[in-house]
């Protein structure tokens, strides 16, 4: 779950991380009233989970109040890659001597969390890591030891950082290894940290992940997530515990496992169709879950037809068949549907299937060929 | 013979009152795995499965009265790591968990304890191991599998169920089957479990199952060219799979540009590894 700037900040200025005066707004008069308080040049910033928010023009400065409402009014009116822009941040403007970056992540090639920094801050630390990767220094951390002083004055050596601002350093790099462990992170990063012109370090952007696995235990974490940047569809999926993701393709998967359902789609594509969507419905999928993935499936109007793909392990195929039937007269789909079902007490499932209007397959190859040419059949 | 787990395992099940830990101890045992103890915290002194099963409060206590040399763990995923840490202090030398939606950073201290310690560790939200014949730890459908030659290791679950089907349809059998799991941080990963088959005397071919995110598959071809003898086909799922999206799995994610399938794919057949188009091509492959 991705945080905003803002709440990303926050969080770091808890944990004695410098930031800029300033405040979120969610209408022009009130980015008016905050550059006031600050009574300084303010930077308007768009508050969305996109990248790039600068270059979209979603970032601008102002030199009085009056501006600041002007720009607010622009930049709330604006869409950013397609997400509306619903509230701004209204920083103090800082005038900046030099760009740094710092973050952390989870390695998964290391099993450890790694601080990444960079001389080359304010920019794509992505891009920093293709064209000069020798610009980026790396310090794995131990997670039961935690990030050493020595590690933090190892880094700040490595980017060039001037004596002085070693000790203020390792305090941004110790506060921001607290938050990131504290709020179960994947990624708490700062860039750009400046170093102002009265030399001082700042932390004028900020982006937090947080592991959605660990949200069980933030729940002031949780309560942030932003359903904006998410399709309606999987925030309905996600109530049933399911597992959905929308693609731009013509046929609706449902699909018992997450390794299968990616192979299902796969096999589509393989045979000339386009995936509709992403869908695991778990172990032990009753009739109420079927029916729901297969309105949220439905919901799609691209969908020409849907292919169930079910291998039946510990799930039993006549249960799963039983949660199909009563899922299709819930839902009386009219379009065509192609099933697959093997494993454990497939046969039973399959008789059962037998009375409704299935196009039934005996193996994946056969089932996504056919379903293929249902979909096409449809556009006919 | 086998890897990892075989007729002389002794199992105790942690979380074995349980829905699903209780579900999957009668299979467990219906297969014909000794599981000689469980835990539950609380619940220690009774007995479960008409008798047959004695559960205790603690690791320490079940291991020092049954002897258990392997550990299932079915505890939800805010306990699972303490019943690894548990586990792991209790001398058990092998851990299985099939705990799905344990945190990364939970997983990082699991992990570097674990290691610190010499201690196995398969999954975790792993369908967990399966010795046809002799032994199943964890979830897999025991019926979809007969004893045989065909190592398999796999990070998905039902997909490792459609191939030890269409292997036994072609009366191919398996002498381990072994789910390392969904998660980005895990315990074993594809080039220990194939260090172990390459040792063992009863596999003579290994399955591959991968899928996208992260490098292990790129880490296996690295070893399967420079240090496995066996012939590996091999697999990956998620070849349509959009970037920076969860497939499900916490660990099948494509991040800046890395852990794509086409990049897997290149990396096996550079190393002379056949790769399946679908999964149904794995046992005509195998069967060749």
């Amino acid at each position: 779950m991705k945080l905003q700037e803002y709440q990303s900040k926050q969080i770091f200025s808890k944990y004695g991380i410098p930031i800029p005066r300033g405040r979120v707004a969610a209408t022009a008069s009130e980015a008016k009233q905050i550059a006031e308080e600050l009574g300084s040049r303010v930077v308007v910033k768009a508050q969305v989970l996109v990248g790039g928010r600068g270059k979209a023009g979603g970032i601008r400065l102002a030199r009085n109040p009056k501006e600041a409402e002007e720009l607010a009014t622009a930049v709330l009116a604006m869409e950013l890659k397609g997400l509306p822009v619903r509230k701004v941040l209204v920083d103090e403007a800082a005038s900046i001597e030099k760009e740094i970056y710092i973050g952390i992540t989870n390695d998964r090639a290391s099993n450890r969390p790694v601080m990444m920094a960079s001389s080359e801050g304010g920019v794509d630390i992505e891009e920093v890591a293709a064209k000069t990767p020798e610009k980026i220094v790396r310090v794995y951390i131990d997670p039961l030891l935690g990030l050493r002083d020595y590690q933090a004055r190892d880094i700040a050596a490595a980017i060039d950082l001037p004596r002085s601002a070693w000790r203020s350093f390792g305090e941004i790099a110790r506060g921001l290894w607290n938050a990131f462990t504290e709020t179960d992170s994947s990624l708490a990063e700062i860039n750009p940290l400046v170093i102002t012109s009265d030399r001082r370090l700042m932390a004028l952007d900020g982006k937090m992940v947080i592991d959605d696995n660990a949200l069980f235990r933030h729940p002031e974490l949780a309560e942030m997530r932003d359903l904006d940047s998410e399709a309606a569809a999987e925030i309905e999926a996600r109530k049933y515990g399911l597992t959905y993701i929308k693609l731009d393709g013509e046929i609706g998967c449902m699909v018992n496992g997450a390794g299968l359902a990616m192979a299902t789609m796969d096999i589509i594509k393989l045979y000339g169709g386009e995936p509709a969507n992403f869908l695991d419905i778990g172990g032990g999928a009753g009739a109420d879950k079927v029916a729901a993935a297969l309105r949220i499936i439905l919901s799609d109007p691209h969908v020409k037809a849907v292919l169930f793909n079910i291998f039946g392990g510990i799930t039993r195929g006549d249960e799963v068949a039983r949660g199909i039937l009563a899922a299709l007269a819930e839902v009386k789909p009219n379009i065509p549907m192609v099933i697959r079902l093997v494993g454990t007490n497939a046969e039973e499932g399959r008789r059962l299937l037998a009375e409704a209007d299935m196009i039934t397959a005996e193996t994946l190859t056969d089932a996504a060929k056919k379903a293929v040419a249902a979909a096409k059949g449809v556009e006919r | 013979m086998s890897i990892l787990i075989n007729r002389n395992t002794r199992v105790v099940v942690q979380g074995i009152t349980g829905h699903d830990g209780f579900f999957h101890t009668q299979q467990m045992i219906a297969y014909g795995t000794s599981v000689v103890a469980g835990v539950t915290p609380g619940k220690g002194g009774e007995w479960v499965l008409d008798g047959k099963i004695p559960v205790f409060d603690s690791m320490k206590l079940a291991v020092e009265a049954t002897g258990a040399n392997t550990t299932v763990i079915f505890v939800p995923a805010r306990g699972a790591p303490d019943a690894m840490f548990e586990a792991a202090d209790a001398g058990i030398p092998l851990i299985v968990c099939i705990t799905e939606g344990i945190p990364v950073q939970d997983m990082m201290r699991v992990r570097s304890y674990l290691d610190s310690r010499k201690i196995q560790l398969i999954g975790p939200n792993c369908p967990g191991l399966l010795t046809p014949g002799e032994s199943k730890v964890g979830i897999i459908p025991g019926n979809i599998a007969i004893p045989g030659n065909v190592g398999v290791v796999s990070r998905s679950g039902t997909l490792t169920y459609e191939v030890l089907d269409a292997l036994r349809q072609r009366k191919m059998g398996s002498s381990t089957c072994v789910g390392i799991g969904g998660d980005p941080v895990k315990g074993m990963n594809f080039v220990d479990v194939l260090a172990l088959f390459e040792a063992d005397a009863h596999t003579d071919r290994v399955v591959l199952i991968g899928e996208i995110g992260g490098s292990d598959e790129e880490k296996a071809a690295d070893f399967i060219a420079n240090r496995m003898t066996k012939p590996v086909v091999a697999f990956i799922a998620g070849q349509t799979a959009p970037p920076g999206r969860r497939m499900g799995h916490a660990g099948a994610i494509v991040e800046g540009g890395s852990g794509l399938a086409a990049d897997k794919v290149r990396a096996l057949e550079n190393a002379g590894v056949r790769v399946a188009h679908h999964p149904e091509e794995i046992a005509e492959m195998m069967a060749d």
